[in-house]
């Protein structure tokens, strides 16, 4: 789960991480306020999106008056933001955030995530602030510095000092960068985050160090014990109908496609769009009803689909373990009898009873197209399209 | 032999009298595994499915003998169900549970350290479909009747994928000496390598089969695991060829998030290490049986 700029700033702030003085606002009239208040006389105002990017999309407005802070909101509010992560679609900018502009001497990066090949957490930073860590890995890899922090113990010190040093900061500035760097670890390792991300992290020319962008994202099987996280879920910033999906237990991803598509079993998903993808289709999503597949699940799941209006096929794909064949196959009848599809439809059923499951479509009054294997069921899918 | 699991394997179930648990364990006594117990803590001395509940599984292991633990303990309690299970003595816990928070997992993982390595607990999943050792045991969620007793070792990390892989086979007469699901997890407790590592070493199988998908380090490091240690050939398949950056596609650890992560990258990095690869999820069964005739393992 991803959550906005200013919350994530909230977060490390309580965790001892120096940000800029600002403030979310929601209008302009608000907006101006805030500046008045944060006082000085040069603001940044900031489109928060679920998005990284947003200078370059025109979502950051630097502004020398209260005045041109309210124009500068009034110009981003309710539009959509579209940067290079948030696809042609962009997304919807609800909420600015206003803060004291900041007096940049050096831009660094700091970032952590968990190195899924030690099993611990890393900590990845580098002088070259400002540049994205895909970026800098191609052009500047030299000055990357990672650290691998063993969780039992937590950060240590002397790590967090090692890397303040690495980053070349002046002597008298390294506890007071290090405790940064140990307040990005501690509200990483206590709140159950899969990612912070402080870009740029700014020494300012009055010696201070300040988190000046940052993002966070959240473990999502997490939620369970992080109330005060999950409320920060903004589901604004997020595609309607995978918000549809996960509020009913569904991993559902959106995609360019039209070929919609019901599975069971994350795995079996993805090789049925690889397949549909070698067949000369488009896959319009992602979907895994999950291992069981029960009829009400594929009721959901009709449904679903039948709200993607890019698809023009739906191809499912059932592997019936424990649950078998002619249980899910009922589950599809159902569903029809209470959901009107009007696009063409396969369906290639396997594995327990699937001769007993195949009949039961046979002899139901719905139209489809059977299909024997993966990639018989792919190539029906692209085939009728034609 | 089988690996992990073998005929007489005593096997535990952690979570016993939930309704998970007990549908998945009588799946199991049906199949032939020897489930010896349960644990549910609170409700020990009790008999569920005709056989004993105890409270903790040092008190289990005690009395049973049992070697082995499956643990479907909701995800919240999960990683303490894990741990108890390592402090026991039990040898192999497969854990079924989705949803075990990934700082819970490298909790567990840290905890397991403490012990020496025979006395090291082996932790398969979570987030899997469990193991089978065909005609032997049965350890997990898995339809059983879809895997004909035979000498290919499968790993996957996907269950449902596992599953097309296995009837593939049995439709062209090929049969599994274990099949380990290592689940979906970003960090679990077995990996491709550890597995196949066990499969090099066990003499029933002939070749392995691999089934990975985009995100992690897992395969390749498998692969070249294979080319600098393994005789048996390795055929894979890479699961997420479509699937966008940055996307988590279903499993949490499905997500491409460094080089080397996608199923492109994947598969050119396993083809250099020698791996044979499926170039469909259609065709793994095929591709083994080409295999096996190239290396004249019939």
């Amino acid at each position: 789960m991803d959550i906005h700029e200013y919350q994530a700033k909230k977060i490390l702030s309580d965790f001892g991480v120096k940000i800029p003085t600002g403030g979310v606002v929601y209008s302009p009239e608000n907006a101006e306020n805030k500046a008045r208040e944060i006082g000085g006389s040069k603001w940044v105002v900031k489109a928060q999106v679920h998005s990284g990017a947003r200078g370059k999309a025109g979502g950051i407005i630097i502004c020398n008056s209260p005045l041109e802070v309210a124009d500068a909101t009034d110009k981003l509010l309710g539009k959509k933001l579209i940067t290079n992560q948030t696809g042609p679609e962009g997304k919807i900018i609800n909420r600015i955030y206003i803060e004291e502009a900041t007096d940049i001497k050096h831009e660094l990066y700091l970032g952590l995530v968990f190195d899924r090949s030690s099993e611990s957490i890393m900590v990845v930073a580098s002088t070259e602030g400002g540049m994205s860590v895909e970026e800098i890995s191609k052009e500047k890899p030299e000055t990357i510095i990672r650290s691998k922090i063993e969780v039992a113990v937590g950060i240590q010190q002397f790590q967090a000092r090692e890397i303040a040093f690495g980053l070349g900061i002046e002597s008298k500035l390294i506890s007071r960068a290090a405790n940064t760097i140990i307040g990005c670890y501690k509200a990483f390792s206590e709140l159950d985050a899969t990612m912070v991300e402080v870009n740029p992290l700014v020494v300012s020319h009055q010696d201070e160090i300040l988190a000046l962008d940052c993002k966070m994202s959240f473990d999502n099987n997490a939620m369970f014990r992080r109330d005060e996280i999950a409320e920060l879920r903004d589901k604004t910033q997020e595609n309607s109908n995978e918000v549809y999906a996960s509020d009913r237990g569904m991993n559902y991803v959106s995609l360019d496609g039209n070929i919609g598509n019901i599975i069971n079993g994350a795995g079996l998903a993805m090789a049925s769009m690889d397949m549909i993808k070698l067949a000369g289709g488009q896959p319009a999503n992602f979907l895994d009803v999950g291992g069981g597949a029960t009829p009400e699940k594929i009721v959901k799941a009709f449904k679903l689909i039948s709200m993607d209006t890019k698809v023009k096929v739906i191809l499912v794909n059932i592997f019936a373990g424990i649950n078998r064949c002619d249980w899910v196959a009922e589950g599809i009848v159902q569903a029809l009898s209470k959901i009107e599809i009007k696009h063409p439809l396969v369906i290639r059923l396997a594995g327990t009873n699937v001769e007993k499951g195949n009949e039961i479509l046979k002899k139901s009054n719905i139209n489809y197209i059977e299909a024997s294997t993966l990639e018989d069921a792919a190539n029906k899918a692209v085939k009728v399209l034609r | 032999m089988s690996i992990i699991i073998h005929k007489n394997t005593k096997i535990l179930v952690q979570g016993f009298t939930g309704k998970i648990g007990s549908f998945h364990a009588e799946e199991m006594i049906k199949y032939g595994s020897n489930v010896v117990g349960g644990v549910t803590p609170g409700k020990g001395g009790m008999t569920h499915l005709n056989l004993p509940v105890f409270n903790t599984v040092k008190e289990a292991v005690d009395q049973t003998g049992a070697s082995t633990s499956i643990l479907f303990v909701p995800p919240a309690f999960a990683a303490d169900s894990a741990m108890e299970a390592a402090d026991a003595g039990i040898k192999t816990c497969v854990a079924i549970t989705d949803g075990i928070p990934s700082h819970d997992m490298v909790k567990i993982k840290r905890y397991m350290r403490r012990y020496p390595k025979d006395k090291k607990m082996g932790l398969v999943g979570p987030n899997c479909a469990g193991i089978i050792s065909p005609g032997k045991s049965m350890l997990g969620i898995m339809p059983g009747h879809i895997y004909k007793e035979g000498k290919i070792g499968i790993v996957s990390r996907s269950g449902t994928l596992g599953y097309e892989a296995a009837q593939q086979l049995k439709d062209l007469d090929i049969g599994v000496s274990t099949s380990v699901g290592i689940g979906g997890d970003p960090i679990n407790g077995s990996s491709f390598r550890d597995i196949i590592e066990k499969f090099e070493n066990d003499d029933e199988t002939i070749a392995v089969l691999m089934i990975g998908e985009i995100g992690g380090p897992q395969e390749v490091e498998a692969g070249k695991f294979a080319k600098e240690n393994m005789s048996k050939p390795v055929i894979a398949y890479i699961a997420g060829l479509t699937a966008p950056k940055g996307r988590v596609m279903g499993h949490a650890g499905a997500i491409v998030s460094a080089y080397g992560e996608s199923a492109v990258e994947k598969v050119e990095l396993l083809k250099e290490y020698g791996v044979t690869i499926s170039k469909n999820p259609s065709v793994m069964g095929e591709t083994v049986k080409k295999v096996l005739l190239e290396n004249n393992l019939n």
